[in-house]
C-alpha cells in the first residue's frame, strides 16, 4: 500500500511538472485560435526558438540561466510581433487550409534553420545550482527543478487569470473572443489587440520552451514532434480560454506520465484514445460551448 | 430550344467529356519511361504518390474536409501489403487489393466516429487517428518491425510474368497502370451526381442539409473511398521499394502530401499530377546537393506560395485565363 501511494505521488508530481510546461506553451495557442480564429501549427516553433535562444546565450556566451531565460522570452516575443504584422495578419479570418499551409511551411523552415544553425543533436542545458538536486517537502524528497516548474505554472496561471478577469486588456480579449464584430463596433482596436495577444502568447511559449528544456529536449524537430501534444491541450481545453487549457494540460500531463509508467509498451496510444474520446464527448473542448 | 440555352447546355455537358489536354499527363508519363531510363525508380514513386495526392484531393478539394491524418490510410496500406509480402504472400495484385480494403476499413471506422465534428476538432481527430496507428506500428514490433522498419518483403512477379527488376521498369509500368485505374475511378466519381453533391457540401453545408442531401453519409462514403485510394498508394510504395518504415504513418507524410497537392492546385483533379512530380523531383535534386536544408527551402516556398500564389500552379493559370477573359 505504501508503495502504491509513493508511486501515485511520484506520478502526480512528474505529471504536474510536464503539465505546467505544456500549459505555458499552449495557452498562447489557445488564445490565438480563440481570438483570431487562426490555426497556428507553428506555435511550437516559438517555444523551440525560446529554448535555442536560452541555451545559446548560456552555452556560447556564458550568460547566467535566469538572464538568458528572460532575454529569450523578450527576443522571441518581439520577433513574433514582427512575424504577426508581416505574415500572420494577412490570414486572419481566411480559410483554414491556407493557415495550415502557411504554418506548416513555417514549421519546416524552423526545422531546416535549426539544423543549419545548431546541428541535429539536442542542446545540452546546464541548470543553475539552485534548481539542481532534491528538496524535502515534508512528505518526501522531490526534485527541485520539477517543483520549481510546478510553482511557476501555478503562479503564471493565477497571473494570467487575474490579467484576463481584472484588467482592461483582459476585458477586451474576452469581448473579442465572444463577439469580434461587436467588440470592434464598441471601439476596441482589435488589430492592436491581436498583435499584443500574439506577442504575449509567443513570449509565454518561449518561457515554456526555455524552462521545460529538460523535459522537452531542444532539437530541430521540436515544433513537429510536440505539435500533437500542444494541439491536444488546446482542442481538449477549448479555444480562447485560460482555464480550459490548464485543465487539459493537467489531464494530459498526469495521464501521459501514468500511462507511460503503467503500460510503457502501449506508450502514447492511450493518450490519443483519451483525446479522441474527450473530443467526441465535448467537440469544442471541456470548457468550450457544448 | 433557344440557341443561347442550347450552347449553355452544351458547355455544361462538355465539362464532363474528356478534354484533349487530359491526355497530356499520360503522354508525359510514357515519354518519361523512354527518356529517363535511369530514373524509373523515382518515377514509379511519383506515380504511386500521385494516387495518394488524388485521395487527399477527394476529401479536401471536393468534400472540403481539411485533414492532417491522411498518412493513417497510406501507412495502413503500406503495412498491409508489406506484412503480407513478408509473411509468404507476395502476390502483388491481391496484396494491393488487401491494402486498399484494410485502409478503407480503417477509413470507414474512423470516419464514422470523427466526421461528426468539424473545423479544428476534426483536424485534431484526423491527426490523432494517424498518431494512434503510428504508435501501434511502433510498439507492434513483432509484426511491423517497429522503428527498424519492416524487412524481408518478397514480392512475386506481377501476374506470375513480370518480375520486379532493379531498374524499375516493371515498377514504373505497374504504378502507371494502377494510377490509370485510380484516375478513371476518381474522375467518374467527381463528375457524378455524387461528386456534385460533395462540392455542394464544401460550398454550403447548411443548404445541402436544407435540400435534404444525406450530408453525413456522403462525407463518410468519400472519406472511405479516399482511404482506399491512399491505401492502394501506400501498398504500391511498399511493393515497389520492398520496405516499410514508420515514416509512412507520420504527421510529416500527411503534411507533405498536402503541400504537394496545394502546389499543383486543390479540387481540380489535375493538381496531383502537377504538384507531386514538381515536389518529388525538386526534393530528389535538392537532397543530392543539400539534404539537410531541404526542409527550410520547401518551407520557405510554401510560405511564399500561400502569400503570393494561393491556388497553386493550376490556380495561377486559372487567374491568367480569368484576366484575359475580361473585356
Amino acid at each position: 500500500m505504501g508503495d502504491f501511494l509513493s508511486i501515485a505521488i511520484s506520478i502526480a508530481f512528474h505529471g504536474l511538472a510536464l503539465a505546467m510546461v505544456l500549459y505555458l506553451i499552449s495557452v498562447g495557442l489557445s488564445v490565438t485560435m480563440g481570438l483570431m480564429g487562426f490555426v497556428n501549427l507553428a506555435h511550437g516553433a516559438f517555444a523551440m526558438a525560446g529554448g535555442y535562444a536560452m541555451t545559446t546565450l548560456m552555452n556560447r556566451y556564458g550568460v547566467p540561466f535566469w538572464l538568458a531565460l528572460a532575454a529569450a522570452v523578450v527576443i522571441v516575443g518581439l520577433a513574433s510581433l514582427v512575424l504577426e504584422r508581416v505574415l500572420y495578419r494577412r490570414f486572419y479570418g481566411g480559410g483554414e487550409l491556407n493557415q495550415v499551409l502557411l504554418t506548416m511551411g513555417l514549421i519546416f523552415m524552423s526545422v531546416g534553420a535549426a539544423t543549419y544553425l545548431w546541428g541535429p543533436v539536442a542542446q545540452p542545458i546546464q541548470l543553475p545550482q539552485a534548481l539542481r538536486g532534491q528538496i524535502d517537502l515534508g512528505v518526501r524528497d522531490f526534485p527541485v527543478y520539477r517543483s520549481f516548474l510546478i510553482l511557476c505554472g501555478a503562479l503564471l496561471v493565477t497571473a494570467l487569470w487575474l490579467a484576463l478577469e481584472r484588467t482592461r486588456f483582459g476585458v477586451r480579449v474576452r469581448a473579442a473572443v465572444d463577439n469580434l464584430a461587436m467588440a470592434q463596433t464598441l471601439g476596441v482596436n482589435t488589430s492592436r489587440l491581436f498583435a499584443l495577444a500574439f506577442g504575449l502568447g509567443s513570449a509565454l511559449a518561449a518561457l515554456g520552451g526555455g524552462l521545460g528544456a529538460e523535459l522537452l529536449a531542444i532539437a530541430p524537430g521540436y515544433a513537429l514532434d510536440n505539435l500533437v501534444y500542444f494541439l491536444i491541450v488546446v482542442a481538449v481545453g477549448g479555444l480562447g480560454s485560460i482555464r480550459g487549457p490548464f485543465v487539459a494540460a493537467l489531464i494530459l500531463g498526469v495521464a501521459d506520465t501514468a500511462f507511460k509508467y503503467a503500460a510503457p509498451e502501449l506508450g502514447a496510444f492511450f493518450i490519443y484514445a483519451l483525446t479522441m474520446g474527450l473530443l467526441l464527448w465535448r467537440p469544442r473542448g471541456i470548457f468550450g460551448p457544448a | 430550344m433557344p440557341d443561347a440555352r442550347r450552347s449553355m447546355l452544351d458547355a455544361f455537358a462538355r465539362r464532363h467529356r474528356l478534354h484533349v489536354l487530359e491526355a497530356l499527363p499520360w503522354g508525359v508519363a510514357i515519354a518519361a519511361y523512354f527518356a529517363f531510363p535511369d530514373y524509373l525508380a523515382l518515377g514509379a514513386q511519383i506515380l504511386a504518390v500521385i494516387i495518394f495526392a488524388l485521395s487527399v484531393d477527394l476529401v479536401l478539394g471536393y468534400a472540403g474536409i481539411v485533414t492532417l491524418g491522411q498518412a493513417a490510410f497510406f501507412g495502413t496500406g503500406a503495412y498491409t501489403a508489406g506484412i503480407l509480402a513478408a509473411n509468404g504472400w507476395g502476390e502483388p495484385l491481391t496484396g494491393l487489393l488487401a491494402a486498399g480494403a484494410m485502409a478503407g476499413a480503417i477509413g470507414l471506422l474512423s470516419g464514422a466516429i470523427i466526421l461528426r465534428t468539424s473545423g479544428l476538432t476534426l483536424l485534431m481527430q484526423t491527426l490523432v487517428v494517424a498518431a494512434m496507428l503510428s504508435e501501434a506500428a511502433n510498439k507492434g514490433g513483432r509484426i511491423t518491425g517497429g522503428s527498424d522498419g519492416l524487412q524481408g518483403m518478397d514480392v512475386w512477379p506481377i501476374l506470375g510474368q513480370f518480375r520486379f527488376d532493379m531498374f524499375g521498369h516493371t515498377a514504373y509500368l505497374y504504378c502507371l497502370a494502377v494510377l490509370a485505374v485510380a484516375w478513371i475511378a476518381v474522375r467518374a466519381l467527381v463528375h457524378s451526381a455524387f461528386g456534385r453533391s460533395l462540392t455542394g457540401i464544401r460550398e454550403n453545408v447548411m443548404r445541402m442539409h436544407a435540400i435534404g442531401a444525406p450530408v453525413d453519409r456522403r462525407k463518410l462514403v468519400v472519406y472511405t473511398v479516399s482511404a482506399v485510394l491512399a491505401g492502394v498508394s501506400g501498398g504500391l510504395i511498399a511493393q515497389t521499394t520492398q520496405f516499410v518504415g514508420l515514416g509512412v504513418l507520420s504527421l510529416e507524410r500527411s503534411g507533405t502530401i498536402l503541400i504537394m497537392l496545394i502546389i499543383g492546385g486543390v479540387g481540380q483533379l489535375y493538381g496531383a499530377f502537377i504538384g507531386v512530380p514538381l515536389y518529388m523531383i525538386a526534393q530528389d535534386r535538392f537532397s543530392t546537393i543539400d539534404p539537410t536544408y531541404w526542409y527550410f527551402w520547401i518551407g520557405l516556398f510554401m510560405v511564399l506560395m500561400v502569400v503570393f500564389a494561393p491556388g497553386g500552379v493550376l490556380g495561377f493559370f486559372a487567374r491568367r485565363r480569368a484576366r484575359r477573359g475580361k473585356p
